[in-house]
């Protein structure tokens, strides 16, 4: 706080217009409605699980750029956290075909048992 | 000191934006986040490490119910609820999904009038927010119960298929209704706190001897959008999928 006293050019901390909170909220519902309706509607296969994951990105992106701040913050900071999950998905494959595999065993395994 | 209440950040105004900021910033012997209070770097790193642990236990979940034989139980089934009439899917899963969002909101808006020190407004919207995550959890607790009691789902074996699905469930949703219960807690003493006006005297927090101020509304705020991201992953995974 400041041996300088003047440092704050800008406003202090993260202030933003009430209105930009309102609007994130509001796309959230629909985002959240949206899918909600993809299961009532019973959308089947690859529609529906590109559909939910589409929603789920849009919506976290949502939380994590305004509602956590993350679009106003530095590079340094953004970098530091969104990059290492993004990394998981590596582990997604990984376990993807660890899970086929297992799959393939168990069904080669039951089949022989009869 | 008069005019800012906040964390010296040892923000230089010159430094450049972009991705040549983000080089410079984390060029060596200095530290890496400008701009940002310590507590709020802290949390951030923390929630990385809790992004971490849920990632496991989505994984976990995704690697058995790909690797089952047995037909794993449909979610908008199992998960419907009947008011006198016709079953509604997933209707309680959808209703706890906006209370939890419109607990974000509340929550973002409490930072926003945090920075602007209205003491009142903040400390209103925190409890709201903490009343909207009591509201989650004990709608949790319901949907437990029925699982348990009425439909005979336990974490080794369920009436309904695939045995892993009681595993995963009571795991994932478990781990995140204590997340939700803790930010309950700590949104009430936060609230609290704000409520009496310490951060307006900067009184110093028992735990940490330091001044307080209101960037720990902000702090408690990434801490709580975090458990609705959570929930973000959890409902479109596992109920949706």
């Amino acid at each position: 706080m400041a041996q300088a006293g003047n440092t704050t050019a800008h406003v202090e901390g993260q202030q933003h217009p009430i209105g930009t909170y309102f609007k994130v909220w509001g796309l959230l519902f629909v985002l959240s409605a949206a899918s909600y309706a993809v299961d009532y509607y019973h959308l089947e296969s690859y529609l529906r699980w590109s559909l939910i994951l589409i929603f789920m990105m849009l919506k976290a992106g949502l939380i994590v750029a305004v509602f956590m701040h993350m679009r106003w913050e530095r590079l340094a900071l953004i970098y530091a956290v969104i990059l290492p999950p993004v990394l998981v998905l590596v582990f997604v494959a990984l376990m993807t075909f660890e899970a086929d595999y297992t799959f393939f065993t168990r069904g080669a395994f039951f089949s022989l048992g009869q | 000191m008069t005019q800012s209440a906040l964390t010296d950040t040892g923000q230089s105004p010159t430094r450049p934006d972009g991705m040549q900021g983000f080089v410079t910033d984390w060029s060596s012997d200095q530290r890496a986040f400008k701009n940002v209070p310590w507590g709020k770097a802290m949390m951030w790193i923390f929630l990385l490490s809790d992004t971490f642990i849920f990632s496991c236990f989505l994984l976990s979940y995704m690697t058995v119910r790909m690797s089952t034989t047995v037909p794993w139980p449909i979610p908008s089934e199992v998960f419907a609820l009947s008011f006198g009439g016709e079953p509604i899917p997933l209707i309680l899963i959808a209703i706890m999904t906006f209370i939890l969002i419109s607990s974000s909101g509340t929550m973002a808006m409490a930072v926003m009038f945090g920075y602007k020190k209205d003491r009142r407004t903040t400390a209103i919207l925190m409890f709201v927010t903490a009343l909207f995550g009591a509201s989650f959890v004990g709608m949790q607790a319901f949907e437990w119960t029925k699982l348990i009691v009425d439909e005979g789902v336990r974490p080794w074996a369920n009436p309904m298929g695939a045995a892993q699905f009681g595993s995963t469930f009571f795991m994932i949703t478990g781990f995140h209704g204590f997340h939700v219960s803790i930010g309950v807690i700590f949104l009430f003493i936060i609230a609290r706190k704000v409520w009496r006006g310490d951060f307006d005297r900067e009184a110093t927090g028992f735990f940490t001897s330091r001044k307080g101020n209101y960037e720990i509304v902000e702090t408690m705020g990434l801490y709580w959008h975090f458990v609705d991201l959570v929930w973000v992953f959890i409902f479109a995974l596992f109920y949706l999928w």
